[in-house]
């Protein structure tokens, strides 16, 4: 859409102005991320692009940084355990975080507000303190179930993080699926009910195919939140529950190796694969609802 | 078998009672029998209370007090799923993430019925609307009245005995209307199903039913044939309610049998039918409907009673003449004609003198 003939100086000074301001979010957005990509393939062990970077000699890049996490067992720990811990926690607070969301989108609920404000809490107060009430409290839970229940400590260990990550997903859960079921009809339900479905069966092929949108988005929410945790597992976890991104923390701060900039291109494009994948389902589910044209 | 007149009733509500929040009553009182291939129609206001039926005969609502029978059981302890009653909505209601076939295939999977008895029951329901081609289509694809066909061929389609509209043809344009009102009432007497319509349109009501129930303020006010309800209006909501209606406010001066004089209030007399009014000295609403009012005085009885009238304004509508008129300071009061060729056509500010049959002027409750 270009500018109008009729635009008067101050239209189009804010034209350009507007578009040079976008221009500038998207680069403070982007760049950070876009100048880690190329130092991850460094052939030194530095974080600075060598001469023979610059001069885009082919000498001056390697993927010795992508081998080193590809081998080194430190790092293949943590992505079995980032890889235990996202998706379980992602399934716990999808199932939780839709019911959830289900459970107050009904009319006759009392203290709607308040139970939705509690359960969106571990968004909006501050990680740092909720990991430390978390930390108190997980300890009690893990003490009680080594202790009384007799259960493996190592297991015990990841049931803490689990627990605790899929805390943190609920709320991305609860808010994505109530925005979508503000557009559903009720009397779906009832015409399913009518039709002789019980409730469960109502509720399986009737709400959740046309609700599933926002059940995807909430879950990559929660996956991403669980993937990129750093600051809870650190009080709740311990060293054998060491996640991926809890190990570039250490790396940051012990060995300050490129490596961390190999995994860290390596999960940019594991991010990009996941939204992507969950864009494209969402579209699909939208023209299954009928909701733009197929 | 002897079956008495209740045994045969095949939807039946008993003292039924609604209330939402445990003071104002929605519902007060409902009594009604349904006898099995009846088309009942409830008709009423909004808030009037009809849905609110509706919905307790689904199973979506509670009834506060009284029961609920179909087919002799009672059905107030029955979840809506496993009630076995079809039902069309307002909106509908059809899956959106579902083909039409599979919309259609839905209750029957439900009910466990196999692959191929169900494709051939839902070829027959889609047969019944004349949809055949449009089972692999989407609802979005579909226009508002194929939508609606294919809801009215999703309530039919597991063969239910009751079916339930709540106002199905209330979002679709005039012609389309009269085309699926015809096709709804001809599919339910073929099939011999027992109806239940709930429709705010009193065309609708007269033309599709056998018996239409006129609800009010949580009651039903008459309950009759289209005719009757027409015709022989019970009560003025009634009268008022059904059709286009002239009344004239007065004093009952007068009873005999089945007749009576009522005086108007500026003291004029007219002849009437006493309906719900019994004594001498009691405030009437005497009611007339626009093409019973004759202007022509030989078709008259020569003791009738008649009115002066002046003509305010002559409308032209075709196949009739509405003309409105001033009598007895009413400026509302309207007489229809038939656009005949012996017709006169009166102009504003003629005087006339009009009268009717007793029969036709009901003297109702004020």
């Amino acid at each position: 859409m270009g500018l109008p003939p009729y635009a008067t100086l101050g239209q189009r000074i804010w034209y350009y102005s507007f578009r040079v301001i976008c221009g500038l979010i998207f680069f403070f957005l982007v760049a950070p991320i876009v100048v880690v990509m190329p130092l991850s393939f460094n052939a030194q062990d530095f974080f600075t692009f060598t001469p023979e970077m610059l001069r885009l000699d082919p000498e001056g890049y390697s993927l010795k940084h992508y081998r080193d996490f590809f081998t080194n067992p430190q790092w293949q720990l943590a992505l079995k355990n980032s890889l235990i811990i996202a998706p379980l926690a992602t399934i716990i607070s999808v199932s939780l975080g839709t019911l959830a969301a289900i459970g107050l989108s009904q009319s006759h609920v009392p203290f709607k507000g308040a139970i939705m404000a509690i359960l969106i809490s571990p968004m909006i107060v501050p990680l740092i303190i909720s990991a430390t009430g978390m930390f108190f409290f997980y300890a009690q839970l893990g003490n009680w179930m080594e202790g009384t229940l007799g259960l493996d400590k190592g297991f015990v260990g990841y049931v803490k993080v689990v627990l605790a990550h899929a805390v943190l997903g609920i709320p991305f859960v609860i808010i994505t699926v109530t925005a979508t079921l503000v557009g559903f009809d009720r009397s779906l339900t009832r015409a399913a009910a009518n039709m002789g479905a019980g409730p469960v069966t109502t509720f399986f092929r009737v709400q959740m195919p046309l609700i599933l949108p926002g059940v995807i988005s909430g879950g990559l929410f929660a996956f991403i939140t669980s993937f990129d945790e750093v600051v809870v597992v650190l009080f709740v976890g311990s060293a054998s529950q060491k996640t991926l991104p809890w190990q570039m923390f250490i790396g940051l701060r012990e060995q300050i190796s490129p490596t961390i900039l190999a995994v860290a291109t390596i999960l940019v494009v594991i991010s990009i694969a996941l939204l992507t994948t969950v864009e494209l389902l969402r579209r699909r589910s939208e023209r299954l609802r009928g909701m733009s044209p197929g | 078998m002897a079956n008495t007149a209740t045994d045969q009733a095949f939807v039946e509500f008993e003292r039924v009672q609604k209330s939402y929040d445990g003071e104002t009553l929605v519902v007060k009182d409902l009594n009604l029998s349904m006898p099995k291939g009846e088309f009942l129609t409830m008709l009423g206001p909004s808030g009037s209370g009809k849905t609110t039926c509706l919905m307790m005969l689904a199973g979506f609502e509670t009834a506060t007090h009284g029961e609920i029978k179909l087919d002799g059981q009672p059905i107030n302890n029955i979840p809506p799923h496993k009630r076995g009653i079809g039902m069309v909505f307002q909106n509908y209601a059809l899956f959106p993430h579902m083909t039409v076939a599979e919309n259609l295939s839905f209750p029957l999977e439900v009910r466990k019925i196999g692959k191929s008895e169900r494709e051939e029951k839902i070829m027959r329901a889609l047969g019944m609307v004349q949809m055949q081609d449009f089972g692999g289509r989407r609802p979005a694809q579909l226009s508002g009245g194929q939508q609606q066909r294919i809801a009215l061929a999703r309530a039919l389609v597991f063969e239910p005995e009751l079916v339930l509209m709540d106002e199905p043809l209330g979002a679709l344009d005039k012609q389309l209307r009269e085309t699926l009102q015809f096709e709804i009432t001809r599919l339910a007497h073929n099939l011999g199903i027992t109806t239940v319509y709930v429709t705010h349109d009193q065309t609708e009501a007269l033309t599709m039913s056998d018996r239409v129930a006129v609800f009010d303020d949580g009651r039903i006010q008459q309950l009759a044939p289209p005719d009757q309800l027409y015709e022989e209006p019970e009560n003025s909501f009634v009268a008022q309610f059904i059709g286009e209606n002239n009344t004239l406010m007065g004093t009952i001066s007068k009873i005999t049998g089945d007749q009576c004089e009522v005086t108007l209030d500026d003291g004029e007399i007219i002849d009437a039918k006493p309906v719900n009014v019994s004594e001498v000295g009691q405030r009437t609403r005497v009611s007339i409907r626009p093409e019973r009012v004759e202007m022509n005085k030989e078709r008259l009885s020569p003791d009738a009673h008649t009115l002066k009238a002046e003509v305010l304004e002559f409308i032209y509508m075709g196949d009739i003449f509405r003309t409105r008129l001033r009598v007895a300071g009413n400026d509302d009061f309207v007489i229809k004609t038939r656009n005949a060729p012996d017709q006169v056509r009166l102009t504003p500010g003629t005087q006339i003198d009009i009268g009717w049959l007793p029969q036709d002027c009901r003297a109702l409750d004020a």
